[in-house]
């Protein structure tokens, strides 16, 4: 399935901005980059609940903001692109 | 069920491959080319010069991803491994039989019918597609093939012994090759098929045929591995140092039906042409670069292809069948079904 990701970590002091890239790099690892703070993952049930519960521990629910959007199985058909920054098809053909 | 993942191939040389967190980048003259995270994937195939840290290999070792470094033109030359890991029993089920012909022979004569049968599926394909539009002589070669075929299918399935088993074998592929010129519809002479050759294959058939072989044998080989199944020990094929006899053994169900039938589509539907491929020295054709990445999208755009799996009844992809297929094996090994049921295909 896949789930979209954004969030707002506040960077004010230095443990935010240590929040802000241990969350990023938890978002990166389950899926890609599509923005800045905005990450597109392809996730089975077991990996999204590994997922979810590296970010809300990561987090700090007082100051940053997480926002999860599931958009299932067929989520791929639920997205389209325009415009600059584009991302790698991860289910397409991979040639390098 | 198990899903069907991707498998990146990195053609570029000089590319260098490293690990960074769960993600593979791809990076090529310190540049990133690309990234994606491991649990997408499920193989990592190299053609040519190709680097990777010790850190990714160790992932993917971990992971179960099946990384494999190939010759430019699909050869094959070296895989990470990691430690063993699956059942001991039932590798030892399946080195029990190994080890026995006649028990070797109850599961080759079905990978081999199965093998034959696909064979007769490619001519009837052919017969119906463009039978009518052929001179009446190759008509006639086609079904006098498919007829004898397709009586030898049920010939085989009584075999006992392994050496007469190889025998028709050997017999069903010179009469599918004989007539194999006759699939292809393309008009250029560059794409004569001259007779089964490899190592080096002498024409650009030959050439397709032998990097679509290469790249079904790691499939098949990561499928074996992952239920936990010993590639190396095969029915049909006997061992030999470095070889992954059932991995080859798997892969004769499959031959005609991913590997062929993809070949025969990309000629005749022009996606690769005559320049597409390389004239060496010694008699040997490869294919160019830039073709490879075609067949290579082919490749895995027919994997996506969703099919009625024939014993199971389920729909999935094909890219999914060896793993199936290397799951049943496994399920007779341990005594939990009569027969393996091999993969015919309709």
């Amino acid at each position: 399935m896949l789930v979209l990701i954004t969030y707002d970590v506040n960077t004010e002091d230095a443990a935010g901005r240590r929040r802000l890239r241990r969350v990023a790099r938890a978002c990166l690892d389950y899926g890609q980059r599509v923005q800045h703070s905005v990450f597109e993952c392809e996730v089975d049930p077991a990996q999204w609940a590994e997922l979810r519960a590296r970010l809300l521990d990561e987090a700090d629910s007082a100051k940053d903001s997480l926002r999860f959007y599931q958009l299932g199985a067929k989520g791929r058909q639920r997205v389209e692109h325009v415009g600059a920054k584009p991302v790698l098809d991860l289910d397409g053909t991979l040639v390098f | 069920m198990r899903k069907h993942l991707n498998t990146i191939y990195v053609t570029t040389e000089d590319a260098w491959l490293r690990k960074d967190g769960a993600n593979i980048v791809v990076e090529v003259e310190g540049k990133e080319r690309g990234r994606a995270p491991l649990h997408l994937l499920e193989g990592i195939m190299c053609f040519g010069r190709i680097g990777a840290s010790p850190a990714l290999l160790a992932a993917c070792a971990e992971a179960g991803i099946a990384f494999s470094y190939l010759s430019p033109i699909g050869r094959f030359l070296a895989r990470v491994e990691g430690p063993r890991s699956g059942n001991v029993l039932l590798r030892r089920a399946q080195y029990r039989v190994a080890d026995d012909n006649t028990r070797s022979v109850l599961i080759a004569r079905y990978i081999v019918a199965a093998k034959v049968a696909n064979q007769r599926t490619v001519i009837r394909r052919v017969l119906r597609d463009y039978g009518a539009s052929s001179p009446e002589a190759s008509q006639k070669a086609l079904q006098a093939a498919e007829a004898w075929l397709t009586d030898t299918t049920r010939r085989i399935v009584k075999v006992t012994d392994m050496d007469s088993l190889r025998g028709i074998e050997g017999e069903a592929a010179r009469v599918y090759f004989s007539v194999f010129n006759l699939f292809i519809r393309s008009e250029d002479p560059a794409f004569q098929f001259g007779g089964r050759s490899r190592r080096p294959p002498l024409d650009r058939v030959n050439a397709l045929l032998s990097f679509l072989y290469a790249l079904l044998g790691h499939d098949c080989r990561s499928a074996l591995e992952s239920v936990g199944l010993d590639p190396q020990v095969g029915f049909l094929h006997a061992d030999r140092p470095g070889r992954t006899s059932l991995a080859l053994d798997l892969m004769e169900e499959f031959r005609p039906v991913l590997a062929d039938r993809l070949a025969l589509n990309l000629i005749n539907r022009a996606q690769v042409r005559a320049a597409d491929f390389t004239c060496h020295e010694g008699g040997g054709i490869t294919l160019h670069d830039d073709a490879r990445k075609t067949v290579l999208t082919a490749w895995q755009e027919r994997k996506k292809q969703e099919i009625r799996h024939p014993f199971l009844g389920e729909t999935m992809t094909f890219g999914l069948v060896a793993h199936m297929q290397a799951l049943l094996l496994s399920r007779y090994l341990r005594g939990e079904l009569d027969a393996y049921p091999a993969f015919i295909w309709k």
